[in-house]
């Protein structure tokens, strides 16, 4: 029945399997009963907390020569190697560096079926569909992936993860892999500095994007932070433009915030900044465009211009 | 060295984007197209090389709504050639599709790396990179955000999430999907735009647009209200002191 099998790939790169690998496998059980299949989950590099797996049915530790610390070279051989014993109906990663160097390519070289930033996924008939988050957000689309193998990168936070932290592996198979050809060779893995900022513990966030428009504004964002008591935070491009150091970027690739109130200023509500703050217990957004994503995130939004607003708040409070 | 930059137009997102009358697609008549922001991270990246270490940077792209406009930019940044494959494609262009038929003129061509932009906003089949580089049979890597030429390879760092990078080294040729350059984009006065625009220079390749499989999409639509925040209007006064009220509120002290 292995091809209605449905594989998820263990994107652990370091620490601990993150949440997105559980989410992956709940979603994974219910296509593949869906299509009368089994589950398998593939472990690549290091089998350390492998244990925490247990919902698939079929767990793969794969070890070899230059898999540990994470290497997309060697990590697509492995995995392409395994596929060709396991042939699945569906792969499923998610959006993160992992997902996107891996099911690019295996889709491509297997001529599968290939969906990215999907939200959902399910089964109708013998096809699968998945709603894909497009355009920064702003549109879904809705697509037909038909009823031959397909790979799936879905965004995190898109199923629900606990109920499938299941311990204890029933069928686990260990399975050595060399690589023909190392074209790529681990040099350094690097955990961010700690600095002195650390955003994530703050209750009140003042979080600017790209709407601030340039550096000098930045004064009037931590004026307004400074006044209110609150921590500073940006998304990526704020970042990315050297107006802000690393320490204060929100969202994939920077921090996971969950403070008492968020305070989206010209930021848009691109997946990847909603990854590091949809769990804020209070999210304010100023966006001057009423179409602008984080207004689906956001309790309470406005459009007005954030130029007009930041003064009006800063005289309010004295500033 | 000689690096290829593959670039591409996307819809400006800043734009309310509506949905045409298939219901499966943009309405590409009234919207602005833009240059790929991560492409214009892959371009500058590619630059600050060729001004560090020599060499030649070339950029090319399937043609498109304004393409011209984003490769004369290039031209005028210190791009040392400019390719346009011309197949009268219209629409939405699967990765699939668009990394065939770059794979089919790069096959022709020498180079040491591909760099294109990390992502595009409507992948929906996938990331350029990853799918480019198994066509042409090559290593890759995505979401990088450091590159260094290294002895007879590359030295590459990808951001793995989390603040955590990784830094490979890889033996070339390579193809790369960059988030972020070394610095931000630079930026052209609109004389010099002018200058590249009255030069021409924009190689004109034909080519035909191969079949490949993408996903099929039945209906796109504006993400449906769930949750969607409650609007304090847009005065800036009385939005401001709703805003210091909700705070007060949650419990936080204001001054
Ligand atoms: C692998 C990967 C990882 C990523 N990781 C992150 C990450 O960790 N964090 C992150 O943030 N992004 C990340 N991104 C980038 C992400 O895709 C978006 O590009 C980014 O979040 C957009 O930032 P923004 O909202 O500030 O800018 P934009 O999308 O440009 O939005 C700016 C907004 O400001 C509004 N605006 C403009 N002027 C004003 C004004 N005067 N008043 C009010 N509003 C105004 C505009 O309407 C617009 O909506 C990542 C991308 C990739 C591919």
């Amino acid at each position: 029945m292995a091809e209605n099998d449905v594989v998820v790939i263990a994107e652990r790169v370091v620490g601990g399997h993150p949440d997105v690998t559980f989410e992956l496998l709940g979603k994974a059980k219910e296509i593949a009963s869906a299509l009368g299949g089994e589950v398998h989950c593939l472990v690549v590099g290091s089998p350390e907390g492998h244990e925490c797996l247990g919902a698939s049915d079929h767990l793969h530790l794969v070890e070899g020569e230059h898999l540990w610390p994470y290497n997309p070279h060697a990590w697509e051989s492995a995995v392409s190697a395994l596929l060709t014993q396991i042939k699945p109906r569906l792969v499923l990663a998610s959006t993160g560096t992992v997902g996107i160097d891996l099911c690019g390519a295996l889709a491509a070289q297997s001529g599968s079926m290939l969906a990215s930033y999907v939200v959902d996924l399910s089964v109708e008939g013998s096809t699968l569909m998945a709603v894909a988050q497009l355009y920064g957000g702003k549109l879904m689309a809705e697509c037909d992936l038909g009823d031959g193998p397909a790979f799936v990168t879905a965004i995190p936070g898109s199923f629900a993860s606990q109920a499938t932290r299941v311990d204890g592996v029933a069928n686990a198979t260990s399975h050595a892999h060399e690589a023909a050809e190392v074209r790529m060779r681990h040099v350094a893995l690097t955990e961010p500095e700690k600095t002195g900022v650390d955003i994530t513990s703050e209750e009140l966030l003042v979080s600017v994007g790209r709407g601030i428009g340039s550096q000098s504004n930045i004064d009037l964002a931590q004026e307004l932070a400074e006044v209110l008591g609150a921590g500073l935070s940006a998304s990526r491009p704020v970042i990315d433009q050297g107006w802000l150091p690393k320490a204060h970027q929100v969202g994939k690739s920077g921090k996971k915030v969950k403070p008492k109130i968020y305070l989206a200023l010209g930021i848009s509500g691109a997946p990847e900044h909603l990854e590091g703050m949809r769990q804020a217990e209070l999210i304010i957004a100023c966006n001057t465009d009423a179409t602008a994503p984080i207004f689906e995130v956001a309790h309470y939004g406005t459009t007005a211009d954030l130029f007009d607003l930041v003064p009006e708040i800063l005289d309010l409070i004295g500033g | 060295m000689k690096i290829v930059v593959a670039m591409r137009q996307i819809a400006d997102l800043v734009e309310e984007l509506e949905v045409d009358a298939s219901g499966a697609d943009i309405d590409r008549e009234f919207v602005k197209f833009v240059s790929n922001e991560w492409d214009e991270a892959a371009l500058e990246e590619a630059l600050c090389l060729k001004e560090a270490h020599g060499g030649e940077v070339v950029v090319v792209g399937v043609d498109d709504v304004d393409f011209d406009q984003t490769l004369f930019g290039a031209l005028a940044k210190g791009a040392d050639r400019a390719v346009k494959l011309d197949c009268g494609f219209e629409g939405w262009m699967p990765t699939a599709v668009r990394a065939e038929i770059l794979a089919r003129w790069l096959r022709e061509e020498s180079f040491d790396l591909v760099l294109t932009g990390v992502q595009a906003a409507d992948d929906l089949d996938g990331q350029l990179a990853g799918v480019l580089g198994a066509r042409l049979g090559l290593p890759h890597a995505a979401v990088v955000v450091g590159l260094e030429p290294d002895g007879s390879g590359f030295k590459v760092t990808q951001e793995l999430g989390g603040g955590v990078t990784l830094t490979s080294h890889a033996t070339g040729p390579l193809v790369l999907g960059i988030q972020a350059a070394r610095q931000a984009p630079r930026y052209v006065p609109i004389s010099r735009i002018r200058q590249a625009m009255s030069a021409g220079g924009i190689e004109v390749v034909e080519v035909e647009a191969p079949s490949a499989r993408a996903p099929k999409v039945t209906r796109l639509f504006a993400p449906e209200a769930k949750g969607r925040a409650e609007m304090l209007g847009d005065k800036p006064s009385e939005v401001a002191a709703r805003i210091v009220e909700l705070i007060r509120a949650k419990g936080v002290s204001v001054s």
